[in-house]
């Protein structure tokens, strides 16, 4: 008989690795939106922030930064290898079929991801590497972060590429806030309406707290 | 006397499985709506051979929902559009006289077309195989209660085991995935005290096999469930992670290569 194949070249366990570093990345988006929606709160609260974020004791700051990076490249060379792979799982595709269960936001994870992993540079790109603020503004360093944003949301076009990715991210949510729980097999059927409607609404809440972020300099409730 | 219908078929013919397929249309009158699906699929094949042509090949053998041997994806439904029906319970009273029917093959690349719209379904015996039994000689039937099975676990078990290995959750899932089935076969030993001493190696070989067939990896679609015949439900894929999870953690103990305990 062949040896079993090991833990990381079964689906099962790669899928294990997606949902837990999927986590990680929900928990990060949290947090990312509940610190940003204090620019809401004024100039003085959100630069503070910002400093206060910098003035964390270097092992905890870039420690902070290294899981959610590792986090990330496993939940995308995951999710690419599983994509590959399940891409010549059905050769000849069906003429008619119908799907009677599963979502828009199941069906297009794919997307949704890929989507997500060019706003993430683009994202990096615009706000964290200073030099290459992509967007025609004046970058002026994490200190003066809320110049920054108010700068960096008064361009239209990047409010709306925004705005679109944070829809993606929605769906994404959407589907994989429940789906991580399947995955890691903490369900049940008496609970699973819960955890269902639970993953769901903070899913919601993330985005919309997201969109408000760029749209708040648009409306004019930031400037 | 019974209403009768008059029925468009479009069905897959294909010679073997290297040869392309091709839907072949065919019109079918005077269909009892009491036939069954594949009654209907005899009334055709009897012209077909009348006017000395081909007959449709289809797979089945029981006709009566038991054995797991029929199935075809009708308009885009593994087994037609009633629920928890296999095609050969599927009746013709469910359709209406002009219906025009898509008949096609299970589709996925671990089930190659043998003929048709039959499909070589071998890699689910395989994953069978690699686990789904209890190794140990059990001799006859135990006394009742030398063996105490809690009842709800008794229950889920039976749940896993009405499991006919049709293939229609491979042939439902939008990525082709065998987690359905193989969730039932491992699930439905690991619930019962004799399936306890093979049960690391059980699910390490047989989510092993799953994988090396080329199925896809489960999304959670959960499309499985509904076209399954047998009602088996997702929560045994969240169960099949469980306890996949659990054989990982626990295969210092077994030689998960070696799964004959006696
Ligand atoms: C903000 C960043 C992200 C978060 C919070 C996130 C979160 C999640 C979660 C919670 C899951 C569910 C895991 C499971 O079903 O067990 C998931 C699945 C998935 N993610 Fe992400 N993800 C992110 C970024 C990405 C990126 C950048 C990609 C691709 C390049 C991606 C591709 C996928 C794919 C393909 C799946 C599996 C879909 C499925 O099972 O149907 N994700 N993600
Ligand atoms: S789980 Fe259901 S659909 Fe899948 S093989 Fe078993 S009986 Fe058929
Ligand atoms: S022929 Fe046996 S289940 Fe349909």
């Amino acid at each position: 008989m062949k040896k079993a194949l090991s833990f990381l070249e079964t689906t099962i366990g790669k899928k294990v690795v997606m949902a837990l570093s999927g986590l990680v990345l929900f928990g990060f988006v949290i947090a990312h939106m509940l610190g940003n929606l204090q620019v809401l709160m004024g100039p003085e609260v959100f630069n503070a922030y910002a400093i206060g974020m910098h003035s964390l004791p270097a092992p905890i700051f870039w420690g902070g930064r290294a899981v959610i990076l590792i986090a990330f490249v496993l939940h995308v060379t995951m999710a690419l290898q599983l994509v590959t792979r399940t891409a010549a799982a059905r050769p000849v595709p069906y003429t008619k079929k119908k799907n009677e269960r599963t979502t828009y936001a199941a069906l297009t994870m794919k997307m949704s991801g890929l989507t997500l992993l060019f706003f993430v540079l683009y994202h990096l790109a615009h706000f964290t590497f200073p030099g290459v603020a992509m967007g025609a503004y004046e970058h002026l360093g994490y200190t003066q972060v809320y110049s920054n944003f108010v700068n960096g949301f008064s361009i239209p076009w990047v409010t709306a590429l925004y705005v679109a990715a944070m829809i993606s991210l929605g769906f994404h949510l959407y589907h994989g806030s429940f789906s991580l729980f399947q995955t890691l097999g903490l369900v049940h059927p008496k609970r699973n309406h819960i955890i269902k409607g639970a993953a769901q609404i903070v899913a919601l809440t993330v985005t919309t707290g997201n969109i408000i972020l760029p749209l708040s300099v648009t409306f004019g409730l930031v400037s | 006397m019974s209403k009768t219908l008059n029925l468009v078929l479009h069905i897959w013919r294909q010679k073997n499985r290297d040869s392309r397929g091709g839907f072949v249309r065919y019109e079918i009158s005077d269909v009892s709506e009491h036939s069954s699906f594949l009654e209907m699929l005899d009334q055709l094949n009897e012209q077909l051979i009348a006017r000395g042509e081909e007959p449709v090949a289809f797979d089945h053998d029981c006709r009566e929902g038991i054995c797991g041997a029929c199935g075809m994806v009708i308009n885009g439904e593994p087994h037609g559009p009633q629920k928890l029906t296999t095609t050969c319970q599927l009746h013709m009273r469910k359709f209406k006289s002009g219906d025009e029917l898509y008949l096609e093959p299970f589709r996925a690349q671990a089930f190659p077309v043998i003929r048709d719209l039959i499909v070589d379904r071998a890699p689910l015996d395989r994953i069978v195989q690699a686990g789904g039994f209890i190794g140990a000689r059990t001799g006859s039937a135990p006394d009742a209660n030398s063996i105490l099975v809690p009842k709800e676990n008794a229950d889920r078990a039976m749940d896993a085991a009405a499991c006919i290995g049709c293939g229609a959750c491979v042939a439902a899932c939008p990525n082709a995935s065998a987690m359905l089935f193989t969730a039932a076969k491992a699930g439905h030993l690991n619930l019962l005290p004799q399936g306890q001493p093979e049960r690391t190696a059980r699910v390490l070989n047989m989510v092993s096999q799953m994988d090396s067939e080329g199925f896809g990896h489960c999304t959670n679609h959960f499309e499985c469930m509904e076209a399954c015949p047998k009602g088996i439900d997702v929560d045994f894929i969240a169960k099949l992670n469980r306890d996949y999870l659990r054989a990982n953690v626990e295969s210092r103990e077994v030689n998960s290569s070696d799964n004959s305990a006696g």
